[in-house]
């Protein structure tokens, strides 16, 4: 039986040993060394690196990145929870509203995300509606913003939040919403004191699945922010294109990691004491 | 006497089905009252038209004379015990019973706390406060689900078969606990069952009910002595139809010899007897093909397989259907 385990968890293994581990090992590797001129890596070893990381010009990038990724995921939660709690309760049509969730992702993200441009841009749908309509006179800056790049991560990572908080919702015992009625609450006291304490693993789950890609996102704020929005997945990005510095990217991506596996970490000892 | 409690004409239909067929029902003040009858007679569903989890098709629900119609369940001086009891899994014992107090419309009443604990001590719970309901047993959970509902003072408690998920020994225990509970606090007890030994042993009148309508109301003699429906009849308990006439099989005599006198006496054959410890369970065919059940005592003779003897009862034991 142990055998048999063990060869059929080969493969994966196997697969996350070459393709996720070693990678990252080299990036390790990478943070390390000194930046050649042509891009790549060179010698002499060096922590300078990881010093960099410290500089506030880094930090302000990398706070303003956690800023853009905590908003998206509060308004994800904030749109989410009331859409995954109706679909929870719509009876046999909720495999209906599920699929409707999940439609988007039979296109392309990239797609999608220049659709939201056409719609946003100076000469796009909105603007040349409301111009046409003579409820503006100029167009608005729907695009290249922070709102329009939170408006895109918000739109991609809604059905991440969707998914994990219909599945508790969906698992609550239809009785206790009945008993919290039956005892005095009011539709919202019932939400606030039954149906959001009794959700908390899928709002755990479901904030974590939108945050971190949030974070690390680089398509949407390069597409819907332009130039004018750095964050911290478009500063990885430009060292190992334009700047030219592999190991200050790698330093970047990795102290990143780090600090998203702090937060998942202390959020996971959290729960264990019961806090969250 | 007032009645704290009325139904008139009181309906539900879910499409065509009736689920609940123009029932009619008064509660007096204080009493306990049970509607029995078997899975899917309406019983559930009327007891959910009174909390207001579902509205009626047809007919008013009044609560102290006050037409409950339309209004949400929190807006109703009610209070359910559930029968997996629904009690908050992420609350302790105390919160779940402070829960209905935290929602008053006046907000925490100022002996909110005094309330709480006596329920708590009344249901000799008072030591198990800080548990959270995983960690409590099939019986405390009732207690703390009964503490959560009366700590309320509803008008009338809403018991739907609280007893069915205890264990058959714990079972009889507590309801002989219901019903000391029930004397001691005075409130109205709305008990919906199937098993027809629990509405009998707790109530002081029940409803019986088959297929949406109302079969017959009474105290719990009245509906096993004189049964008006054949329904109602087998439903409280076993009955031997010979003739169409109903016998139980407590009052069903056997006898050897003729019995003398004017009785009504049927000669049978006897094919089995089953001894239960307390009494023996005689099956007799009657020269007529009836089967009947007598329950005899080991006293009144011994009744052996294949032995002609003689079915009879007193003038009177029969149901009057």
């Amino acid at each position: 039986m142990n055998r048999l385990r063990a060869w059929c968890l080969a493969p994966t293994a196997s697969v996350l040993l070459t393709l996720y581990l070693a990678p990252l090992a080299i990036l390790l590797l990478y943070t390390l060394l000194t930046r050649g001129a042509y891009g790549g890596t060179s010698l002499p070893w060096t922590i300078e690196n990881w010093q960099r990381l410290l500089d506030p010009l880094y930090l302000v990038i990398l706070g303003r990145s956690f800023a853009v990724a905590l908003v998206s995921t509060l308004i994800c939660l904030l749109l989410g929870f009331p859409l995954a709690l109706f679909i929870a309760r719509s009876g046999p049509r909720r495999h209906i509203w599920l699929y409707l969730v999940i439609l988007p992702f039979w296109t392309s993200f990239l797609v999608r995300t220049y659709a939201w441009m056409f719609l946003l841009r100076d000469t796009g749908l909105i603007n040349s509606a409301l111009l046409a309509l003579g409820i503006i006179q100029e167009p608005l800056p729907l695009l290249y913003n922070y709102g329009a790049v939170i408006l895109g991560l918000v739109y991609g990572y809604l059905p991440f939040m969707v998914l994990p908080l219909y599945a508790t919702l969906e698992r609550l015992d239809p009785s206790l919403l009945e008993a919290a009625a039956d005892l005095g609450a009011r539709p919202w006291q019932t939400i606030r004191r039954v149906i959001i304490p009794l959700s908390l693993p899928g709002i755990r789950a479901g904030s974590l699945l939108v945050f971190i890609p949030c974070l690390g996102a680089y398509l949407t704020p390069d597409l819907l922010g332009g130039g004018k929005t750095i964050l911290v997945g478009t500063l990885i990005q430009n060292q190992f294109t334009s700047a030219r510095d592999w190991p200050f990217g790698a330093a970047l991506s990795l102290g990143v990691m780090a600090v998203v596996m702090l937060l998942l970490m202390s959020l996971i000892r959290r729960q264990d004491e019961g806090v969250l | 006497m007032a009645h704290v409690l009325e139904l008139k004409g009181l309906s539900k239909h879910f499409g065509e089905h009736a689920a609940l067929d123009s029932l009619d029902l008064a509660i007096p003040e204080g009493e306990f009252f049970s509607l029995l009858g078997p899975s899917g007679c309406g019983k559930t569903t009327t007891l959910r038209l009174i909390a207001g989890f579902e509205e009626p098709s047809a007919g008013d629900v009044f609560l102290h004379g006050r037409r409950l119609n339309g209004l949400r369940p929190y807006q109703r001086n009610v209070s359910t015990v559930f029968q997996s009891y629904a009690l908050f899994p992420h609350l302790t014992a105390q919160q779940n019973i402070e829960f209905g107090l935290r929602h008053r419309p006046g907000g925490w009443p100022g002996d909110a706390a005094r309330r709480v604990q006596d329920a708590m001590e009344m249901l000799q719970i008072a030591d198990k406060a800080e548990r959270k309901p995983a960690e409590l047993s099939g019986g405390e959970k009732q207690r703390v689900a009964l503490a959560r509902s009366l700590v309320l003072q509803p008008e009338v408690l809403l018991l739907d078969e609280p007893l069915s998920a205890l264990d058959p020994n714990l079972r009889k225990q507590v309801r002989n606990e219901l019903k000391a509970l029930q004397r001691r606090v005075g409130i109205t007890f709305l008990f919906i069952t199937h098993d027809q030994e629990e509405a009998l042993s707790l109530s002081d009148r029940i409803a019986v009910l088959n297929q949406g309508r109302l079969e017959q109301v009474g105290s719990p003699q009245e509906l096993y002595l004189r049964p008006r429906t054949r329904f109602a009849a087998g439903f409280l308990g076993p009955v031997n139809w010979i003739n169409g006439i109903g016998i139980r099989p407590e009052a069903t005599q056997l006898a050897h010899a003729q019995p003398g006198g004017a009785v009504r006496a049927l000669p049978a054959t006897v094919e089995n007897a089953i001894f239960l410890g307390n009494c023996i369970h005689v099956e007799a065919r009657l020269t007529t093909g009836e089967h009947v059940v007598a329950e005899v005592s080991r006293f009144n003779g011994t009744f052996q397989r294949g032995e002609q003897v003689h079915v009879w009862w007193r003038e009177g034991d029969e149901l009057a259907l």
